[in-house]
């Protein structure tokens, strides 16, 4: 595929990646993700699951060309139509609006939750964990101890409080989301750097002289963050879920921005005489979290350290 | 041998190294006096559990419980930290290549941090030259550890610990992990560096075979205490006076015939 | 010789790479009869492989290939899953490189040797416990009956790889596979450990295949060498003979190896020939 119509002596791209004696800075690194993104392929349920987040974020993206509906637009003449019946492709909801079309456009507010949460929740927990796991003693036990504290009380209460005292609104319901979800994360964090931090290569760097602040960050955080994404990723579904039920409870996104969780809980009232309204979009969560799964299980194949050392 | 004033490498003192506290408290090294000379290759010698490692921990500052006084250089160290001074002087080589390089870094990155840690400036050309130093050629310079074999590794290990230009290298059982033959490599490669560079080796190793090939003089540890120190002219000629060591010598050279 | 326990020709043992079959045992044959074979070679050069292979112990995508395995009666080529499991233990034992690892730290000896005992016999408890505690006096472990209630992480290595030894010698098996028994231990504990493997061995009759890296020890404790490279074997001799041994290969390793009555200024290197990887390989049957 990849096969270029090159003269003999020059190397292809296959072979340039594959080589075992890299020539330069940029092709060792270049090769080194060639062989992750190899080992990933190998994966067929990873793969899909990247596809189904590839189309999620293509759709996304391209939602106002691809809708048949102006989301926002209601018609109580039209409401609660099956799927297929008058035009709507996935059925209409009690106020008549296209249910195909808010998914599109619940997509970006989705998937913006998603990323935010898996921008700042990790991020986190990774500072705090792996300054707590590297420097131990007192710096240790408080860190641990307010993570503990953290930990303690149920996601949505906290994630309620946070809502009410910031107000509502998406990125008050994204941070309230990331201030609940980093604790695990810290946690894992400070696992890892634990068994790091005590291996001849970080023994060595501290005989060169190197200060804590580089030793976390560039040898420790290189080696934690391959857990953290894997962990995030299977995460993924939780974060869904309780934005979702922030908008279910009027603290997350509001009416009516299309938000696949308040889709849910708007269309469980109807759950047993119009199935349609509340199940399409609780596919679509299903589906984004299932895909984020098969994505974690391949990552973390490809990223674990351990898994990789032959 | 009082020549810890003028041109002494390592004096050690009294050296108490312990693990944990109160009733977990474990006493590793017993109080123990060793003093190499610059230029000296000097052997450690011991079981598992003797605390020869130890005594490398604690010279290089990654263990911090200790007392008694350890003097490099002429300067005196204290408990915690080491001053810039000291990682120029005093560099180590560990036992395991296999754990001893960060497996997301490559050699280039390596060799390329710990120069820029010392401050010098032209590191391309020092990591040609230091790669060239320990037997690997430029081929290898961006190569991740999992492209490397282990006697590979442990010359990348070495290099490294060649970057600052030390007077002193720590030897942690440096071939232990590596088959005879590499061994013979390393073992050779440290032998030139020595001759060429006027290093001074503090080598621990559980090998006499390794130890007797190595180095000048040797002492030998049992339980956290030196129970003799010896010539290597000595030990070749099997005159130990403390039954333990005669006990060592023999177990090895059952082993060797 | 009519008293061969096993009998191997032509093994391979592939693993299916991305960059094709990689061969970790290239077509090797030798026979074990009740004496003790050594295989040495350094590491990469398929001697572990061959004795795990000769139990079927090869882990999934790797395969064995071979035109021939028989251990006594059995075909092993044909053996299922299930017929191994009875075979490893009553017919063949392995005992591998630390004890750390092959003994559960959540059971206490006696526990672990009842257990051993118990899978391959119809024994009561109280005598599995009795043979337990002979085997123990067997392999030379003062007050038996304390080491019985400890567990693995109260035992020094050289205690753990004994009790790893009476262990796998309980069922009485014809072979024995050690696999670097002694490589985790110190020298003074090693001989000890050694002799003690070694009467066990001679006593009964068994058959034992040594692997090893060490050449020198192999000469001490085995009848026969063969030195394997790159997944073949280059060499056999007498054991006796090591000194005298002729494949520049093993030559390189016995001058590699630093010697304290014969110090040399420098250690000899191993030059590797390419050719020494293709030439066929010597049979040791």
């Amino acid at each position: 595929m990849t096969e270029l119509p090159n003269p003999a002596p020059k190397p292809t791209w296959r072979e340039w990646l594959m080589t075992d004696a890299p020539a330069s800075r940029r092709q060792a690194r270049a090769a080194a993700w060639y062989a992750g993104w190899c080992a990933f392929r190998g994966n067929t349920l990873a793969m899909a699951g990247l596809i189904v987040l590839i189309v999620l974020i293509l759709a996304a993206v391209f939602a106002p060309w691809l809708a048949t509906h102006d989301p926002f637009a209601q018609d109580l003449a039209m409401r609660l139509k099956a799927p297929g019946e008058e035009g709507f492709l996935l059925g209409s909801d009690s106020l008549g609006r296209d249910i195909y079309s808010r998914l599109l456009f619940g997509a970006r507010i989705s998937l913006y939750i998603v990323a935010l949460v898996a921008l700042v929740a990790p991020l986190l927990g990774l500072i705090i964990g792996t300054i707590a796991g590297y420097m131990g003693g007192w710096v240790d036990i408080v860190l641990m101890r307010f993570t503990d504290i953290f930990l303690a009380f149920p996601r949505l209460i906290l994630a309620l409080a946070f809502v009410a005292a910031l107000g509502a609104g998406i990125e008050n319901a994204v941070l309230a989301i990331s201030l609940t979800a980093w604790p695990p994360y810290a946690r894992i964090a400070r696992a890892e750097t634990l068994t790091i931090r005590n291996s001849d290569y970080i023994h060595a760097i501290r005989l060169q002289g190197a200060g804590a602040v580089r030793i976390i960050t560039r040898h420790v955080w290189p080696l934690c963050i391959s857990s953290l994404v894997i962990r995030v990723t299977l995460d993924m579904a939780g974060i869904i879920l309780t934005a979702a039920g922030l908008g279910f409870l009027g603290l997350g996104a509001q009416p009516p921005s299309p938000e696949w969780g308040a889709m849910v809980s708007e269309g469980r009232k109807y759950i047993l005489d119009y199935w349609w309204v509340a199940t399409i979009p609780g596919l679509a969560i299903f589906a984004i979290s299932l895909a984020f799964n098969l994505l974690g299980d391949g990552l973390r194949d490809v990223l674990d350290p351990k898994e990789s050392k032959s | 041998m009082n020549m810890a004033n003028d041109n002494g490498a390592i004096d050690i003192r009294n050296l108490r190294v312990w693990f944990g506290e109160g009733a977990a408290r474990n006493v590793a090294v017993k109080g123990m006096n060793l003093a190499v000379g610059a230029g000296e290759s000097f052997g450690l010698v011991g079981e598992s559990g003797s605390g020869k490692s130890t005594v490398l921990r604690a010279i290089a500052g990654l263990v911090e419980s200790w007392d008694g006084s350890i003097t490099v250089g002429g300067e005196s160290l204290r408990q915690k930290g080491r001053s810039k001074a000291f990682y120029k002087t005093v560099q180590m080589v560990f036992q395991d290549p296999y754990a001893s390089l960060h497996p997301r870094h490559t050699v280039d990155r390596v060799l390329g941090e710990t120069l820029q840690l010392h401050g010098f400036s032209d590191i391309d050309a020092r990591i040609t030259r230091l790669l060239d130093s320990v037997g690997l050629g430029g081929g290898f310079r961006f190569r991740y550890p999992h492209q490397l074999s282990g006697g590979q590794r442990q010359r990348v290990a070495i290099a490294r610990a060649l970057a600052p230009e030390p007077r002193i290298l720590l030897l942690d059982e440096p071939t232990s992990a590596l088959d005879v033959s590499v061994q013979a490599e390393i073992l050779n490669l440290l032998s030139d560096l020595r001759s060429e560079m006027g290093l001074t080796y503090l080598m621990v190793s559980h090998d006499l075979g390794v130890v007797g090939h190595m180095c000048g003089q040797v002492a030998v540890m049992q339980q956290g205490e030196i129970v003799e120190e010896l010539g290597v002219a000595e030990m070749r000629k099997l005159q130990a006076n403390h039954p333990y060591t005669k006990h060592l010598l023999e177990s090895s050279l059952g082993a060797i015939r | 010789m009519s008293d061969t326990l096993l009998d191997v020709e032509n093994l391979w043992v592939r693993f299916p790479t991305r960059n094709g079959i990689f061969d970790a045992v290239r077509g090797i044959s030798f026979s074990l009869g009740r004496e003790r074979l050594g295989i040495v070679g350094e590491s990469g050069s398929g001697k572990s492989m061959t004795g795990r292979a000769v139990l079927k112990l090869i882990r999934k995508p790797g395969f064995v290939e071979a035109d021939k395995m028989q251990m006594g009666e059995t075909d092993l080529l044909t053996a299922s899953e299930r017929d191994m499991r009875a075979i490893r233990g009553r017919h063949a034992a392995m005992i591998m490189q630390d004890p750390k690892f092959s003994l559960n730290p959540v059971m206490t000896v006696e526990q672990q040797m009842v257990e051993a005992l118990t899978t391959h016999e119809r024994v009561s408890r109280r005598e599995a416990r009795s043979r337990a505690l002979e085997m123990l006096d067997a392999v030379a472990i003062r007050e038996p009956e304390r080491v019985l209630r400890l567990y693995p992480h109260e035992v020094s290595g050289g205690m753990g790889q004994r009790i790893m030894i009476a262990m796998m010698l309980i069922p009485d098996p014809e072979i024995l596979i050690a696999d670097e028994p002694t490589s985790a231990l110190d020298v003074s504990v090693q001989l000890q450990v050694l002799e003690i493997m070694d009467k066990l061995v001679k006593d009964r009759g068994m058959g034992l295949i040594f692997i090893s890296h060490d050449l020198n020890l192999v000469a001490n404790f085995c009848d026969r060498v063969a030195v394997m490279y790159a997944g073949r074997i280059v060499e056999v001799c007498e054991a006796g003979k090591l000194q005298e041994a002729q494949h520049p290969y093993t030559r390189g390793l016995l001058n590699a190896v630093p010697d304290l009555e014969h110090p040399r200024d420098r250690l000899e290197v191993l030059e590797r020939d390419p050719a020494w990887r293709e030439a066929p390989s010597v049979s040791a049957r």
